[in-house]
């Protein structure tokens, strides 16, 4: 099954691994998520760890941080047999982990932050000097007394990291670290774990993002459905070549008619001036919102998470009423006011970005949960009550229309994979035949084959004339499917721009609030 | 540790059935080394609990009358319960149905109109709506915990009650006794099966069931209940109205527990008294989650508990135990039913021991 490619055979250095798997398998009720896998990592490497949603990385480096144990299989530190009973048994050894979600409690500086995870009373002496002498050393620019409700996501993750580095880590592992950095970011980080593999620490590096794997890791390990099914030097192979060995088929590209008819299209969804103040602590306040869109148009909206992606959504879907009626217009007609079910009879649907109980209730069968928001635009209830039978009806259509995979409509929601549900939703909001659908992170979490299948259906939704919002923080996701994309970051949004006329590095900027005065000032001057 | 809790990936539907069944089984295991530990005769006290009180048709009858009012509040709760919305001050609000409900009987007098006893029926539900209109009113409007402010009316209630019975409402011919005058013929509720206690609430508990049912499972309202007790953030994202469904849970509660105790005064007990519930409207929490929040299993659950009351009276009758057994009969019964619940979700495990951390 395994294949050898390229020169990346273990023991490559001729030195004993700093880490080695033998035969690790684990099992859940549910599935086995790792079958007998072994991967080795020399001192000073950077060790992609590679795969898709559900192929068994998260399990694995469980394993080896000790927050799971193995059913079956060896661990070998440096050449010593060992078995890691929990978190800080690894870290013993000399093992540290940046979470993909951080740990840090926003209320807290950044010092208290570490210092809480200090348990010796010793080691906190000092701390401030050395937080900062590691953030110097590291070029991981962080105030020790910065408050970390402050600090932007990629300042969380130094905390994260420095962290980990006050302990002397020999390896390091990173969990989808760049998933919520801008470009830029993502270049300084991968600046510090190159320097950190230079002084010998090695780094096990998880993601599923491809060109980030050729650029930094010089060794990796592909997993799929629990096994390993290659091992190579990342740098050597195509990217086309790793997704195939990661995903196991060959993929096609979305595709989208969009031609330039969408400049004289009528305008659907028309946003404007619309500020909402949140309610809610360390929430952000909507600022001075205004777009359009118009038929057969996809509009991106770019942004790190937390800059007001939740808020614009809850606005846009009508969870949280505007302030007047005039802010949102709905082909033409004013829907400030109105709530989710009356927007939807006006042709307005919406996918959240939490599948479990945001859109879908996960304890609730999938047909119960094709009423959910279909009660009205399907004519699911008369008289009060509820029409199983044009429900279940119903439910079995989107499970036909979008192939996903469960046990019928009368299966729980829980029941499916998150590529499955997502796709129940997608296909939920989409048979409504929506004029406007908004969508906010739509492939968050899957594995390709589902993402693929996903933007293929909300596409062939805008070349039928509806206009489609994405909310997402994958930029190469918007970049693929968008025709104007624009930038939310502190609850203000830029002017929508042509994806064609705009560049990554662009983005990155706005995406870390640096939005240049002349453009705030051509964004107000013209009415959307 | 040996033993692990391990998720099952769905609920198992034979444990949701199973887990009252062992929770009763435990009580009575529990229950009976209480008795022995009392130095009663273990065997002889668990009949005299449990099968003496239902071994005549009289008493089976008795355990529908004790059983009415637990059911008629259960149900009611139930439907609260499934969506997030936590009256605990059904009590309170039986003790308002049974003052306005019974009010009316009063001043009717002797009167015998045909609709004595119809105004007296919607005097009770709007009472107990009313006093659960103020824990609704407060959660919807300044977000205050329903559960502390319908638990401390419940006390309001009570003293309230006991300023009418013994003040503006006492009997004037009854020796000082802290009561009303008894309800005139009129103001009486009919017996249905004539030889027993059996009375018109018997018969309105069983149809609230089969109307809390209907509601339960087959029309949008009560879906909307429903998913507002398991994902709030879906219920809002649907368009359902969260304070609306939190009034009408609270109203429909209050309803119900008003008329369980308008039937309580204008039946079993013919006047209003400082004691009219001995805790029917706590009880009936117990109930709602032995009968699973559903109303058919509501019905089953407060024929169980009915029981421990009737058992309860027996036991002291007969053996002089102490009347705090029903109490605690019914607590046990409770922890257990709670503790046996998280075999709905998870299994239990026996795992070997894995080898300390550490260079081996």
């Amino acid at each position: 099954m395994t294949q050898k490619i390229g020169n990346g055979a273990p023991g490559a250095r001729g030195e004993t691994p700093l880490l080695a798997l033998d035969g690790i398998s684990k099992r859940f009720p549910m599935t086995v998520a790792n079958d007998g896998i072994s991967l080795s990592i020399q001192p000073g490497e950077i060790h992609a760890l590679l795969g898709e949603n559900g192929a068994g990385k998260s399990t694995l480096v469980k394993i080896i941080y000790g927050v799971l144990h193995p059913d079956v299989g060896e661990i070998r530190w440096k050449g010593a047999r060992v078995s890691i009973a929990s978190p800080a048994a690894a870290r013993a050894l000399g093992i540290g982990m940046v979470f993909q979600h951080f740990s840090v409690f926003e209320a807290l500086t950044v010092a208290e932050n570490i210092a809480l995870g200090l348990n010796d009373r010793q080691e906190r002496k000092g701390l401030r000097e050395r937080i900062a002498q590691v953030s110097e050393d590291y070029g991981l620019r962080l105030d020790p007394d910065a408050t970390v409700h402050h600090l932007s996501v990629g300042e969380r993750q130094r905390v994260e990291i420095v962290r980990c580095l006050l302990q002397n880590p020999k390896l390091l592992i990173m969990d989808e670290p760049t998933s919520v950095l801008t470009p830029q970011e993502i270049e300084r980080l991968f600046m510090t774990l190159r320097r950190l593999a230079f002084e010998g620490c090695a780094i096990l590096y998880i993601s599923h993002k491809l060109e980030e794997i050729r650029s930094l890791c010089e060794r990796a390990t592909i997993l799929r459905q629990g096994k390993v099914v290659a091992e190579c030097d990342p740098r050597q192979e195509t990217a086309k070549h790793l997704a195939e060995l990661m995903i196991g088929t060959t993929l096609r590209p979305a595709y989208h008619l969009q031609e330039e008819s969408a400049e004289t299209a009528p305008s659907r969804l028309v946003v404007e001036n619309l500020s909402i103040k949140t309610d809610r602590a360390f929430g952000v306040d909507l600022d001075r919102i205004s777009f359009a869109i118009s038929a057969g148009e996809v509009l991106g909206i770019a942004g790190i998470a937390g800059n007001g992606q939740n808020e614009l959504m809850a606005a846009l879907s009508g969870e949280t009423a505007a302030d007047r009626p005039e802010t949102i217009l709905i082909d033409g007609k004013p829907a400030g006011r109105l709530g989710p079910a009356e927007r939807r009879e006006r042709g307005a649907c919406f996918v959240p970005e939490e599948r479990h109980g945001h859109g879908a209730v996960k304890d609730m069968t999938l047909s119960e949960n094709a009423l959910l928001s279909a009660y009205r635009t399907k004519g699911l209830v008369r008289g009060g009550l509820v029409d199983m039978g044009n429900t279940i009806r119903f439910a079995a259509e989107i499970i036909r229309g979008f192939s996903v995979r469960s046990d019928g409509p009368d299966a729980e929601a829980r029941s499916l994979s998150g590529g499955n549900l997502q796709r129940f939703i997608v296909g939920r909001e989409i048979l409504q035949q929506p004029g406007i659908l908004v969508v906010a992170q739509p492939t968050w979490g899957l594995d390709a084959g589902a993402a693929a299948s996903i933007r293929q259906a909300l596409l062939d939704l805008a070349d039928k004339g509806a206009a489609v919002v994405v909310i997402s923080q994958d930029l190469d996701e918007l970049m693929e499917m968008a025709d104007h994309i624009a930038v939310i970051a502190h609850g203000r949004l830029s002017a929508p721009r042509k994806v064609a006329d705009v560049t990554v590095e662009e983005i990155g900027l706005l995406m870390g609030g640096v939005a240049s005065s002349a453009q705030q000032e051509r964004r107000h001057a013209v009415p959307a | 540790m040996p033993f692990r809790l391990e998720a099952r990936g769905q609920q198992s539907v034979l444990w949701s059935w199973l887990s009252p069944v062992l929770a009763i089984v435990a009580t009575l295991i529990v229950s009976t080394a209480l008795f022995a530990a009392m130095g009663k005769p273990a065997g002889e006290a668990l009949y005299t609990f449990v099968v003496a009180p239902v071994s005549s048709l009289n008493g089976i009858a008795e355990l529908g009358v004790k059983a009415a009012p637990l059911v008629l509040i259960g149900v009611g709760l139930a439907i609260g319960f499934r969506a997030n919305v936590w009256n605990i001050g059904a009590e309170g609000q039986l003790i308002l149905g049974a003052i306005v409900g019974g009010g009316i009987g009063l001043w009717a007098g002797d009167e015998t109109g045909f609709w004595i006893l119809p105004a007296m029926i919607i005097g009770g539900a709007v009472g107990g709506a009313a006093w659960a209109a103020i824990p609704a009113l407060l959660k919807t409007r300044f977000n205050a915990s329903e559960i502390l402010t319908s638990l401390m009316l419940t006390y309001v209630a009570q003293l309230l009650l006991i300023y009418l019975v013994v003040g503006p409402w006492k009997d004037p011919e009854g020796y000082g006794f802290p009561q009303t005058r008894l309800f005139g013929e009129g103001a009486t509720m009919p017996i249905l099966i004539s030889g027993t206690r059996v009375h018109l609430g018997v018969l309105a508990a069983v149809i609230a069931v089969g109307v809390c049912w209907l509601i339960h499972a087959k029309t949008l309202l009560g879906f909307q209940l429903r998913v507002l007790g398991q994902a709030p953030r879906a219920a809002a994202y649907a368009g359902f109205s969260g304070e609306g469904l939190t009034w009408f849970a609270l109203l429909l509660s209050g309803a119900l527990a008003g008329l369980a105790g308008l039937f309580e005064v204008a039946g079993p007990i013919g006047q209003l008294t400082p004691s009219i519930s001995p805790g029917y409207g706590f009880t009936a929490i117990i109930v709602a989650f032995l009968g699973r929040l559903h109303p058919v299993g509501v019905l089953l659950g407060g024929i169980v508990l009915a029981l421990s009351y009737l058992g309860g009276e027996q036991a002291q009758i007969a053996m002089g135990l102490p009347k705090a057994i029903t109490g605690i009969y019914q607590g046990v019964l409770l922890f257990f039913l709670l503790a046996a619940d998280l075999l709905v979700g998870y299994r239990i495990r026996v795992v070997k021991r894995v080898p300390a951390g550490g260079v081996a």
